[in-house]
């Protein structure tokens, strides 16, 4: 085989986990939008905040240390203990789950029945809010988040390409892990969806808001809900980012990595969000593999939007999103 | 008391349909054009000319170029710092290959050249709608930030990757460059912001602006009545890349000097524009204006207050910015989704029985 062919397959199979990765983020926007028409755009901020909220919490931070320094000339930086994973991962959860009430009680309340954009950027600046707030309250610096994941080569995957190709590829832990994470998070929320009380109410409400009221669905739960459930899978991909290039404000901007995918995928579609993702994962590689030198690379930055937009033009509602019916 | 319609009595259709019907409003108008032209130049230093008059005039271009888009014509654009450095770098190019033209006819040249862009990038607003436009038009923001980064020819090979603004002059006074003097930049800003108002304004009460509006308020009614689609859309990404990229080249030529593509003309650029016109108020010459006056007072505000007053170290005073401004974001679009153009608009509506309403 030739080895063009071949370091073309790795790019492949390095796209596939990016994409797994950008889908994560997708996910938790395609949730918010199912249940609520509104288009989450401080989800990658949620990752970001749950990011440092996990880091902090784990090493014992004084939350605000630097504001309280700074008013009061104290001098405290960390409480003096540190927290195993796993209850720091509960920990950032409930605030998940605080944030998510903090937003539906102060800001989606008082715009329900505002036209989408309104809301979206209502959103933008939850986001801005949120942003300055992480750092008010964890500082600002890069930190290095480890929950224990595992990283490196993996060694099994190059050894048997190694024996068939003569070649061994390079896949690094973290991806396979959270591919696996990814399939299972998906399993989870489809289940959820389709087979209990809470998810099916969930549906309801997306289908219709007042239908939903009338039938006895607290549209102010379900809502805390969607938020809390998008905060989880905000902490999942915070988790994973945050492992992969340490926790900083560039994990924000993974958001923007998932809006092409969404619109690949549609917005109103969890499998959408998985193939858009994978898509757009495998497309931008194997294009900055190819064309990339030709054109002084770093094409990765724009190549999604520029295929989801050509994209749209032919299918207006994405791949799988519910057909745009418009009347006057 | 004194902002009456009573007495005021229209003759002829050119009066009843002028942009300002009342008199006292038409007066305070031209105070303000005479002030901002008259008294300001003699007054301004450097200080007040970099921290706040210069990104105020060109920021309010800007804001009146995407209200017109995203205000009047309701297509969500995020592109709006790829296309204010599409201005930038099209002066650039025009500013070094055409040494002895006047400073003018370059920025002209710069949103033309900005507003051919502009169409092409509104194309795809004809088959694609809502979210799904905004998010297209990041097309635009990250393929012109990168294109403009990556292609030599854009930066005249120059080894660092920038590039800086030469000295040029508008009839034998140096509008751009370090010996710049204050005054003449701020005029050189003033007279464009003052043109593109103008010509906004009009625009938007004529023809072209009621077929905009038209669209915006519900395309596909619109289209049955006759209106043509095509044309509203593109004339609208037309015109805001037009004063966008005059914007754009302002921003580089006049106030930084020095541009790096990526930091300057970054997504935040897009949204601090499209903050303005929201905190402003959509579809609103005044609330560009304001908008652009209220976010660049703002961050100067809290830095003297916070970092001067206070003495917080800066980054906390950034950070709190961050959290003020989202904050704000937030308020006023659950307390006046219309913005301080709607605040401005109540206010004289009172202003009219006072002090005896009824």
């Amino acid at each position: 085989m030739p080895d063009q062919l071949i370091f073309a397959m790795e790019v492949f199979l390095n796209g596939l986990m990016a994409g797994v990765l950008y889908a994560l983020v997708a996910l938790g926007f395609v949730l918010i939008y199912k249940a609520s028409g509104i288009f989450n755009y401080a989800q990658g901020v949620m990752a970001l905040f749950a990011a440092m909220t996990l880091v902090g919490v784990m090493n014992g931070q004084v939350p605000f240390a630097h504001l309280i320094n700074a008013t009061f000339g104290t001098h405290v930086y960390t409480f003096g203990w540190s927290v195993p994973a796993l209850v720091a991962i509960i920990v950032t959860m409930g605030v998940m789950v605080l944030l998510a009430w903090a937003v539906q009680r102060f800001v989606m309340r008082h715009l329900v029945g505002q036209e989408p954009i309104i809301l979206f950027m209502a959103t933008i600046g939850l986001a801005y809010f949120l942003e300055g707030f992480a750092d008010l309250m964890w500082g600002s610096e890069i930190k290095t988040l480890n929950v224990g994941l595992p990283q490196g080569i993996n060694l099994w995957i190059d050894e048997s390409t190694f024996n068939i190709f003569g070649y061994g590829f390079f896949i690094d832990n973290l991806d396979i892990v959270a591919t696996v994470i990814a399939a299972l998070l998906v399993a989870a929320l489809v289940a959820f969806s389709q087979y209990t009380k809470q998810g099916r109410a969930m549906r309801a409400v997306a289908d219709d808001h007042q239908a939903a009221l009338s039938v006895g669905i607290s549209l102010n739960f379900i809502w805390i809900m969607v938020w809390s459930v998008a905060g989880f899978v905000a902490l999942v991909a915070g988790i994973m980012w945050g492992t992969k290039s340490g926790v900083q404000f560039s994990l924000s901007l993974i958001a923007l990595k998932a809006l092409p995918v969404l619109m690949l995928g549609g917005f109103t579609s969890i499998p959408g969000a998985i193939v858009g993702g994978l898509i757009i994962g495998v497309g931008e590689k194997l294009f900055e593999f190819s064309i990339g030198p030709l054109v002084g690379g770093a094409t990765e930055n724009w190549f999604a939007y520029v295929l989801a937009l050509i994209f749209l033009v032919f299918r207006p509602q994405g791949l799988f999103g519910e057909k745009i019916i418009e009347r006057v | 008391m004194f902002y009456r319609e009573a007495g005021d009595f229209k003759t002829s259709y050119t009066d009843d349909s002028q942009t300002f019907p009342i008199k006292f409003d038409r007066y305070r108008y031209y105070v303000v054009l005479a002030v901002a032209f008259g008294i300001v130049p003699f007054i301004i230093n450097d200080y007040w000319a970099n921290a706040l008059l210069l990104p105020f005039l060109i920021y309010a271009i800007a804001a009146i170029g995407l209200n017109i888009l995203v205000g009047y014509c309701g297509q969500v654009s995020l592109g709006t710092g790829g296309f204010m450095a599409v201005g930038a770098y099209a002066c650039y190019k025009l500013m070094t290959a055409f040494p002895d033209v006047s400073m003018f006819i370059h920025v002209l040249l710069a949103g033309g050249v900005t507003a051919i862009v502009g169409v092409l990038f509104g194309l795809p607003s004809l088959r694609i709608k809502g979210f799904y436009l905004a998010v297209a038009t990041l097309a635009a923001q990250f393929f012109l930030v990168w294109l403009f980064n990556r292609v030599p020819w854009f930066y005249n090979y120059s080894a660092s990757g920038q590039i800086n603004a030469p000295e040029r002059d508008v009839f034998g006074i140096i509008i751009t460059g370090p010996n710049a003097p204050a005054w003449a930049t701020y005029l050189f800003c003033l007279i464009f912001l003052a043109l593109c108002a103008v010509l906004a304004r009009n625009l938007t009460r004529g023809t072209t602006g009621r077929t905009w509006m038209a669209i915006r308020d519900m395309d596909i009614a619109a289209e049955i009545i006759g209106v043509n689609p095509l044309k509203a859309k593109l004339t609208a990404f037309a015109v805001s890349s037009f004063f966008i990229g005059i914007a754009g080249a302002l921003f580089f030529a006049v106030y930084l000097g020095a541009v790096e593509v990526g930091e300057v003309f970054g997504i935040q650029k897009s949204f601090l524009v499209l903050f303005m016109i929201i905190i402003g108020g959509l579809g609103s010459i005044f609330g560009s204006f304001a908008g652009a006056a209220f976010l660049v007072l703002l961050p100067v505000v809290l830095k003297v207050v916070g970092a001067d007053m206070l003495g917080w170290p800066t980054d906390i005073v950034a950070h709190l910015q961050l959290v003020i401004v989202g904050a704000l974001i937030i308020m006023f679009l659950i307390l006046e989704p219309h913005g301080l153009a709607q605040l401005w608009r109540v206010a004289k509506e009172k202003l009219r029985l006072w002090p005896f309403p009824h």
